[in-house]
């Protein structure tokens, strides 16, 4: 091997893609475009959410719930109602997406038991942002609750359990804010890189095939190695460059919080970035048609990404079956890695788990890519 | 002007047509006239114009400058009406190569709108013309070069044209196909049908009544084969055979009146300007090296050397007709 | 051409099938040092086949074949070393300049960066392309991008050039440079294995192999191979052409006819006898003719006769 001609591959390469508009897309354009297409446009989070409120109580503190509602940004309160007909019709009608009703005997069995309860009525016809909204509306009724107990504790001079209503909890622990954004951004560098990588490899061969350069690169000394190294090379910095993008994107222009270490996640990136280049360069090989390489590194890499990672659908919810194939898409690592190391700030030694397993896929494509390409004509 | 086998007025005029794309100009104010029955050959490299004067009086482009007249109409007014008297067929095979031979002639009829026992009869003529009788129903892309290129003029005359514009047709074609071709094109020119060919080699111009050569967009001669022959190369070329080929040319190169040196196989084509020096200079030069065993004698020119005269001079010879 | 010691390369019994043909079926032949040895037939007639074996690109079915005492089917990438191949198709990159590519396979060649500028300079001197070194590859000229794939191709000074079809859609004056710089490689030792499908520029060969469906049918000097061929080519130039075409057609002794753009080619088997006997039938016949001219063969005819003569028989 020689390091050399390693260069002259990596120095053509970058020259190609430099002088190619739709690759300099791929590379410099796509990661921005998708950063504020998944960060902006598919955006969970609801924001004011329309909401009906009926109090049955009218009393100081179902006035004080409702005001939290009132003050949330999450809701608008568009209509108050006096009668279960006029919420019905509310609700039925669409003008709100849930109605809130606070019963006659709210103060009362507060004072009572130290415990409460509101009804909430929800349209569920998008499911999604059903439990969304009621999601919201207990945390709203939790925080409530909450601060409540603290002043009745304060009140009585002593410590008293507060009501333990908070299921919701532990579905936003690491994202206290309740920003699904901060869920999806991890997600969408893992994404990017999945896009860049694959599809700048899968042309890069492909492309001499399809342009008649390859008869003469094979008539030449340069080793199969060599032409791997030299050709992957460049988009390995280019996959490093727009991690790098990413993740300035991520904390500095969504304030996503990044509380791992820098260390760690290009460490993971580069695992990542040799699994999907290695992929793409293993499609391109085989498939000796831009097109055809292109869509099949679609398939490969893309859709297990957006799909199967957990990065939109939560791999818990999936069936059993379907959890199972996960475990062979490497981007299911690679966002478990990212999600840690953005809210959880987990470090290398927490992560060994998956890290080994993008070891073991890395080294495996690795190895098939390196002895994929043949000298050959045939 | 020289029509060799036309009668009658001419099919084919072009009259300055100049062509620019953006800044290039890719046909360079080219006139030329051809009659009935006559065959002329388009010949220069690729990128000289050749197609894109083929395309102007074809109605497929429009000319930035110039006029062209095809079978009287003129062509930019009336694209539509020239269409019905030309066949074209150009460099690219233009058939369907998942459709068999039959479909593909019978594709064309219904573009040329020859219906009935006329298109039978036709397609029975192109199918013998092609040689793919009893291959009637072989889809095209199975067929060799020749085959196809065969049936593509087929497909090209179905509406009987007066006027054929043929664009690089024997390109990628063996020798055997290529003779066959051109013995098609004779017996179409002897009906009356006028022909203009384009091609890539030199060798083809023999088989056309006049040469027009197209450098960098423009016309740089035009004449008969012979013409242009004799026309010559303003000197001899002589041939010069020498076991030692490399002293002879040392010998020789810088001649005063020697104009060109050109090693040939295993022999010299050495181009000088007058007899005196192919007699005299030239013999004694040769053996003062002691070449003795140098052998000079004249030959004819190729077409192929004219063009490369012409054109490295950029002699550009006014149109010759 | 005399060999002066053993051949530069040695082909026997060489042979390739694909699914359903046989490219190329026992080809045999040897060429030394120096020569400028074309490959010469149809398109389908096995030429690129046979170039890209000896190219190691791809892999024979049988046969041998060696360059310089190595033995190419076993060891492709020490013969790489020793060749240039340049392929039919235009093999560079066009969205790199000439300078960049020449770079590109200089450095593939492990060329040194000092010896690399020495060479590039004359080799671009000699295409007279200095004034292009900046220009894209793809927006060079048919004629340009050729000499350029030669340029690149003769960066490491190889022993051994393959060309394949090196000038097809050349113009004649960029074909001329290109066997101006092929004649002077040649002069240094090079040796030179070219096919071509213009058969006028198979004359300029030492040697050649008439290749036609997937065999080796003859190999020799162009004089040689001329002699070869059946019969005597005569010119005769007509103002009626037709007419004399056909009454040439099926004659005695009259073996071919064709029309050609002033008069007809004719070849027949015997000259001597022939060129009166015709003579005067066709003044009998009142057909306006120039005189009964014997012409050397093209290879084109030659190649033409060779094989229809092989039909028939």
């Amino acid at each position: 091997m020689r390091l050399g001609r390693i260069r002259a591959m990596a120095v053509k390469e970058m020259l190609q893609v430099w002088r190619d508009p739709r690759s300099l897309m791929i590379a410099l354009l796509m990661p921005v475009m998708q950063m504020a297409l998944l960060g902006y446009g598919v955006n969970l989070d609801a924001k004011h959410i329309p909401v009906c409120t009926f109090d049955r109580e009218g009393s100081q503190f179902s006035e004080a719930l409702l005001k939290r509602f009132k003050s949330t940004a999450y809701f608008a309160v568009v209509e108050t109602v006096d009668n279960y007909r006029a919420l019905t019709a509310a609700v039925d009608g669409g003008d709100c997406r849930i109605a809130i009703v606070v019963p006659p005997d709210f103060s009362k069995r507060l004072s009572d038991s130290g415990a409460s309860s509101v009804q909430a009525i929800i349209d569920a016809t998008d499911d999604n942002s059903a439990n969304l909204a009621l999601g919201y509306a207990q945390s709203v009724v939790s925080g409530f609750s909450a601060d409540i107990a603290v002043q009745r504790a304060g009140m009585q001079g002593q410590w008293m359990a507060a009501p333990a209503a908070l299921s919701l909890e532990s579905r936003v622990w690491f994202n206290e804010d309740l920003v699904s954004r901060n869920f999806i951004i991890p997600g969408v560098v893992a994404m990017v890189m999945a896009l860049v990588g694959s599809q700048l490899t899968s042309l890069t061969i492909s492309r001499e095939w399809e342009r008649g350069t390859m008869e003469l690169l094979v008539s030449t000394p340069v080793t199969p190695m060599e032409v791997m190294l030299g050709k992957l090379l460049p988009y390995f910095a280019i996959g490093f460059f727009d991690a790098a993008l990413c993740l300035a994107f991520a904390v500095f222009w969504f304030d996503v919080p990044f509380r791992g270490t820098v260390f760690t996640l290009f460490f993971t990136t580069a695992l990542f970035l040799i699994v999907v280049l290695g992929l793409g360069y293993l499609i391109s090989v085989t498939v000796r048609s831009q097109v055809g390489a292109s869509q099949i590194a679609l398939l490969v890499t893309m859709l297990p990404t957006a799909l199967l990672s957990g990065y939109t659908f939560p791999i818990d919810q999936m069936p059993a079956l379907i959890r199972a194939v996960t475990y062979l898409v490497h981007a299911r690592y690679y966002v478990t890695i990212l999600k840690a190391v953005f809210l959880k700030g987990e470090g290398v030694v927490e992560l060994a788990e998956p890290i080994l397993a993008m070891t073991i896929y890395a080294a495996l494509v690795a190895v098939l890519a390196a002895r994929a390409f043949r000298k050959r004509l045939e | 002007m020289t029509v060799v086998q036309g009668n009658g007025q001419a099919s084919i005029v072009a009259d300055g047509l100049v062509k620019r794309f953006g800044p290039f100009t890719a046909v360079d104010h080219v006139s030329f006239s051809i009659g009935r029955g006559e065959i002329v050959g388009f010949i220069g490299p690729n990128g000289a114009g050749k197609s894109t004067t083929i395309r102007i009086l074809c109605g497929l482009l429009r000319p930035t400058e110039g006029r062209a007249v095809v079978a009287g109409i003129d062509v930019a007014r009336n694209p539509e009406g020239v269409r019905q008297h030309i066949g074209y067929m150009s460099q690219k095979f233009s058939l369907y190569g998942d459709l068999t031979v039959m479909e593909n002639l019978r594709f064309f009829g219904g573009i040329y709108r020859v219906e009935g026992a006329l298109l039978d009869e036709r397609m029975r003529f192109a199918i013998d013309m092609a040689g793919l009788s009893g291959r009637e129903d072989a889809l095209v892309s199975t067929l060799a070069g020749g085959w196809k290129q065969r049936l593509a003029l087929g497909c090209a005359i179905l509406h009987r044209p007066p006027i054929l514009f043929l664009d690089e047709p024997t390109s990628g074609v063996d020798p055997e196909s290529r003779r066959r071709f051109w013995e098609l094109i004779h017996s179409l020119a002897a009906d009356g049908v006028s022909v203009l060919v384009s091609t890539h080699y030199m060798d083809e111009a023999e088989y056309c009544n006049r040469v027009a050569l197209i450098n960098q967009g423009r016309l740089v001669a035009m004449g008969s084969p012979s013409e242009l022959k004799q026309r010559g190369l303003g000197g001899d070329l002589l041939l010069l055979e020498c076991d030692t080929l490399g002293a002879a040319l040392a010998a020789i190169e810088g001649t005063s009146g020697v104009r060109d040196v050109a090693v040939f196989g295993n022999t010299l084509h050495v181009l000088v300007d007058n007899g005196d020096i192919a007699q005299r200079d030239l013999p004694r030069r040769l053996a003062a090296k002691g070449l003795a065993d140098a052998r000079l004698s004249t030959i004819t020119p190729t077409l192929e050397d004219i063009f490369v005269e012409l054109v490295a001079n950029s002699t550009i010879a006014g149109v010759a007709s | 051409m005399s060999a002066p010691d053993k051949p530069k390369i040695r082909v026997a019994g060489l042979t390739k099938r694909f699914v359903g043909t046989t490219a190329v079926e026992g080809a045999t032949f040897d060429i030394a040092r120096g020569e400028i040895f074309g490959l010469v037939g149809p398109d389908g007639a096995g030429k690129t086949t046979v170039m890209r074996m000896l190219a190691g690109v791809m892999r024979p079915d049988a046969g041998s074949i060696e360059i310089d005492d190595v033995d190419v089917v076993a060891d492709p990438e020490q013969a790489k070393l020793h060749l240039s191949y340049m392929p039919q198709r235009f093999g560079l990159y066009e969205d790199l300049t000439v300078d960049e590519n020449i770079r590109f396979y200089a450095d593939l060649f492990e060329v040194p960066r000092k010896l690399r500028d020495e060479r590039t300079g004359p080799l671009l001197a000699a295409s007279n392309m200095e004034a292009f070194r900046r220009r894209l590859a793809g927006q060079l000229s048919g004629g340009m991008k050729q000499k350029l794939g030669l340029i690149c191709s003769l960066i490491h000074t190889p022993q051994v050039l393959l060309l394949d079809e090196p000038t097809t859609g050349v113009d004649p004056v960029s074909r001329r440079d290109f066997w101006r710089i092929l004649y002077s490689l040649r002069e240094s030792g090079v040796t030179i294995l070219i096919s071509t499908a213009y058969l006028d520029e198979a004359e300029r060969c030492t040697r050649l192999a008439l290749f036609h469906e997937g065999r080796l049918r003859y190999c020799d000097t162009p004089k040689r191979l001329k002699a070869l061929m059946p019969g005597t080519l005569l010119a005769i130039t007509s103002t009626a052409a037709r007419d004399l075409h056909k009454a040439l057609l099926g004659r005695d002794g009259v073996m071919s006819v064709m029309l050609v753009g002033d008069g007809v080619h004719a070849v027949v088997d015997d000259a001597d006898r022939r060129v009166p006997e015709l003579s005067a039938a066709l003044d009998a016949g009142k057909i306006p003719h120039g005189e009964l001219v014997r012409v050397t063969p093209s290879i084109e005819d030659l190649f033409v006769g060779l094989l229809k003569d092989e039909h028939a028989s």
